[in-house]
């Protein structure tokens, strides 16, 4: 199958330090991605730099591919047509997405009159029915709301709506349900799982919450210390992890069908190094329980088992 | 085998507030924060409250540590001492601690509102020990530690008045992944090292699984359902309670068509 | 070691070099500012009297460094009538809010309906103007200001885990205030005053300029270029001296309260969450 996106060496500086130290990969048509990190991973980072969202002092060199071209050696005007359009993102904190003082409709219109070249009557038509398209109730009616008078799940679905708009290609979502109630982030996950599904769109989910990743995507990138520690299909990775990392984050998890002896959990000593401040060589090695000198060197993305990782000692013993 | 003591009897409690004003004239709307909510907490048990927004889980908290009075009911702490006996945790270490005090003050904070008596430099070399931060952090600022560790400071400064309970505002939620799993064996320590009763208020369900022995589930400020955590999860009986399981996404759930 | 903000070393050059002339101005100045002498009035700049004689034939210089002093006070005395009055006002209507803050609050915006200057009118005509009524009249005008920069400050600071963790363990609003609120607050207040300060000399230069402020013989840089009005033709550089002092001033006073706004609030933002 193609691929829909191709990530080839990215690099994010942010005043001169390097948040993303060459992370490639690539995201097959139809696909849904999830990419695991946690802060200072650089995965947000990631995503902008795609989007080319990357805000000013922070830069990206490296190849982003989309249907033949490199997006980041793109002209800003040649990039703004694409986004909305062909390549659309959804943010953590609708209240901040989502701009206070226009309307629901308007917002949701905008892209269709930038990209579809609407007229502003029939924008708003095709907007009322993507509005009820992510089943927000009383569409016609919420249409003339402002922001500030949907619920946090509403406004989630708005943002959705505005990015689905024109059909995109591909979905970027950045902890798109972290700061939504479980029951409302189920429907939102369940509501993204149906769109992609509908619009064959390829989708790239962002989060640090492994159960989300589980139950949503097919594939799986684990980010750590700005860099791809494993990757490979949700089944492989979760069943068999072979990075220490992703073991270590599995086994932190607390489990819900079953009691731990002394309530104790498998912890992860140390904490996440600030930007620039991880070690030489593989990021993980001050707190990883099978780290040793070869460690100073970085390990390269190589085949272990049946999928991908980067580590000389992996879980279950060398390849 | 005898039952435990209770530590605090909650009897038919309501609180509710007034909104703010949206009408020139005619009074003020009100909502229901807490509505008729009674319980029990033993000594030595580990509660969970559980519920999404706007159930009432956080005024609940503020009526355990009397912080906020019930309209109705009683809410009734059998120890000596409520303002020392009970304390808290809150969920963000950035806004938890005052960013223009020393960790040793921060810690010993509660120790000179309360003028309790004891070696207070000992004291905090004790409770810099008991949650795994060096004695040197004593002389520095919030700001030189990560999440991780400045939540353990204010677990800290929670313990620091000899409490019996201790009361969790989602403490881990804030924190990245792979930290929280040490803040949360550190509680559990904790909880026997220093004979505390914990209560753990959550929309983590995962956490209240793993910690508590009984769970309170509210919804629209009431608890809906309550029971030992195993039964909850395993058979819950409340139609609420089973959406808030459903909702859960597991581990195990993998999508239905894969590549 | 951070690198200084550029405003902030320019202010406080500026800043510095008037304190060091007021404060120099109380030993030494070259000549009486005082000392009429008719017959060498409106004479340019010259190796006696570096800038010149005045209408009075009084030396330009002296009068201008002990211009200095009088602005330094008139800046001092009223940044501390508002802090005394508009903090206490600020910090107690975030700590108390309700029934207090409405009063403090309504208060203020009245007052703060008053300009200065009409503030400083009504002073001038109860009392005799002077420096003293300037002060007054400005500093108070000053204080809702100063107590609502205050109450935005104290309010976020009220929202803090930390202060609802201190009345778990039963502090007092008094304990509050002082350990948390006041030590929060301070930097905005810092920022606020060193503004305040820049206004403050703008104001009483206006006022003296109308004949409200600083009476004579007292030097003062807003009636020395009040009178330079009436003298333009014989002395022009009479009304450039006093003007190049105030807007030097004024200057320094902003640049530094620019600079040290950039020097202490990033110290003060609070780090997002340290989750993803």
């Amino acid at each position: 199958m193609a691929d829909a996106l191709g990530v080839e060496d990215l690099h994010v500086l942010v005043g001169g330090v390097e948040a993303v130290r060459g992370v490639s990969f690539a995201l097959e048509a139809g696909s849904r991605t999830g990419l695991i990190g946690e802060s200072g991973s650089g995965k947000t980072l990631t995503a902008l730099g795609l989007m080319g969202l990357l805000p000013d002092g922070i830069s990206a060199t490296g190849r982003v591919l989309y249907k033949g071209r490199d997006l980041l050696s793109l002209a800003d005007e040649e990039f703004c047509e694409l986004r909305g359009d062909r390549l659309a993102m959804i943010f953590q904190e609708p209240m901040t997405a989502l701009n206070p003082v226009m309307r629901i409709g308007d917002q949701v219109a905008e892209p269709l009159m930038v990209h579809r070249h609407m007229g502003r009557q029939e924008a708003l038509a095709a907007a009322m029915q993507i509005l009820q398209r992510v089943h927000i109730a009383d569409a016609a009616e919420k249409m003339r709301a402002y922001p500030h008078q949907l619920s946090g799940g509403q406004r989630q679905r708005a943002m959705i709506a505005m990015a689905m708009a024109c059909s995109p290609d591909i979905l970027v979502a950045d902890e798109p349900t972290t700061a939504l109630d479980v029951t409302v982030q189920a429907q939102i996950l369940r509501l993204l799982d149906e769109l992609v599904n509908e619009q064959g769109a390829t989708l790239l989910l962002i989060t640090h919450d492994l159960p989300v990743v589980a139950s949503t995507c097919d594939h799986v990138l684990v980010m750590y210390g700005g860099k791809i520690v494993e990757t490979g299909t949700v089944a492989q990775v979760f069943d068999r992890p072979r990075h220490p990392y992703t073991r270590a984050l599995l086994d932190a998890i607390p489990p819900l069908d079953e009691e731990l002896p002394d309530r104790h959990l498998r912890a992860i000593p140390g904490s996440v190094a600030g930007l620039g401040q991880f070690p030489p060589g593989c990021p993980f090695r001050n707190r990883c329980p099978t780290a040793d000198g070869k460690c100073v060197e970085m390990p390269p993305v190589a085949r272990v088992g049946d999928h991908l990782a980067a580590c000389w000692h992996p879980v279950g013993g060398e390849p | 085998m005898s039952e435990a003591e209770v530590l605090f009897q909650v009897e038919h409690v309501t609180r509710r507030y007034k909104l703010a004003r949206t009408r020139l004239l005619g009074p003020r709307r009100e909502v229901t924060a807490v509505d008729d909510v009674s319980f029990t907490l033993r000594r030595g048990e580990t509660l969970g409250v559980v519920g999404e927004s706007g159930s009432g889980k956080t005024t609940l908290m503020k009526l355990l540590l009397g912080l906020e009075r019930p309209d109705e009911g009683r809410v009734t702490y059998s120890g000596v001492r409520l303002t020392r006996e009970v304390q808290v945790v809150f969920q963000d270490p950035a806004s938890a601690l005052d960013p223009r005090m020393r960790v040793a003050d921060i810690i010993l904070e509660p120790v000179r509102v309360m003028r309790l008596p004891g070696d207070r430099q000992k004291r905090v070399e004790e409770l810099l020990d008991a949650v795994g931060l060096p004695r040197d952090s004593a002389h520095r600022y919030p700001h030189e530690f990560s999440g991780g560790q400045r939540q353990r400071i204010a677990i800290a400064r929670a313990l620091a008045p000899h409490p019996r309970v201790l009361i969790g505002d989602e403490p881990v939620s804030a924190l990245d992944v792979s930290v929280r799993a040490q803040i949360l064996n550190l509680l559990e320590d904790l909880r026997v090292g220093f004979d505390l009763t914990l209560v753990l208020v959550a929309h983590d369900l995962s956490v209240v699984r793993h910690m508590c022995d009984r769970v309170l589930v509210m919804s629209r400020g009431a608890i809906v359902e309550e029971g030992p955590t195993r039964e909850i999860f395993r058979a819950p009986q409340n139609p609420y309670t089973r959406l808030l399981l459903d909702s859960i996404p597991r581990l195990k759930n993998r999508r239905a068509a894969s590549t | 070691m951070r690198r200084l903000p550029l405003p902030l070393v320019a202010g406080g050059i500026l800043v510095g070099l008037i304190v060091l002339v007021a404060l120099l101005s109380l030993v030494w100045t070259p000549h009486d500012p005082d000392h009429v002498v008719i017959p060498i009035r409106f004479q340019g700049p010259s190796s006696t009297y570096l800038l010149g004689t005045d209408q009075f034939g009084r030396d330009e210089l002296s009068r201008v460094m002990a211009g200095a002093r009088n602005t330094l006070l008139v800046g001092i005395v009223t940044i501390v009538i508002a802090i005394a009055v508009g903090v206490p006002v600020g910090a107690l209507s975030a700590l108390y809010r309700g029934p207090l803050e409405e009063i403090f609050m309504r208060a203020s915006d009245v007052l703060l309906a008053f300009p200065a200057i009409l503030l400083a009118l009504l002073f001038a005509a109860v009392f005799r103007p002077s420096t003293i009524t300037a002060m007054a009249a400005i500093g108070i005008a000053f204080v809702p200001i100063f107590a609502r920069v205050v109450r935005g400050a104290g309010l976020q600071v009220m929202e803090m885990d930390y202060v609802t963790a201190a009345r778990t363990f039963g502090s007092r609003g008094w304990w509050i205030l002082v350990q948390h609120l006041l030590p929060n607050v301070a930097n905005v207040l810092i920022v606020q005053a060193t503004i305040a300060f820049a206004v403050a000399i703008l104001a009483e230069a206006a006022l003296s300029y109308l004949g409200i402020g600083t009476p004579p013989p007292t030097a003062s840089w807003g009636r020395m270029l009040s009178d330079s009005q009436d003298y333009l033709y014989q002395s022009p550089l009479l009304a450039l001296w006093p003007g190049l002092a105030i807007a030097l001033s004024v200057l320094g006073f902003n640049l530094l309260g620019d600079g040290l706004r950039d020097l202490l609030d990033p110290k003060l933002v609070v780090r997002a969450p340290a989750q993803a």
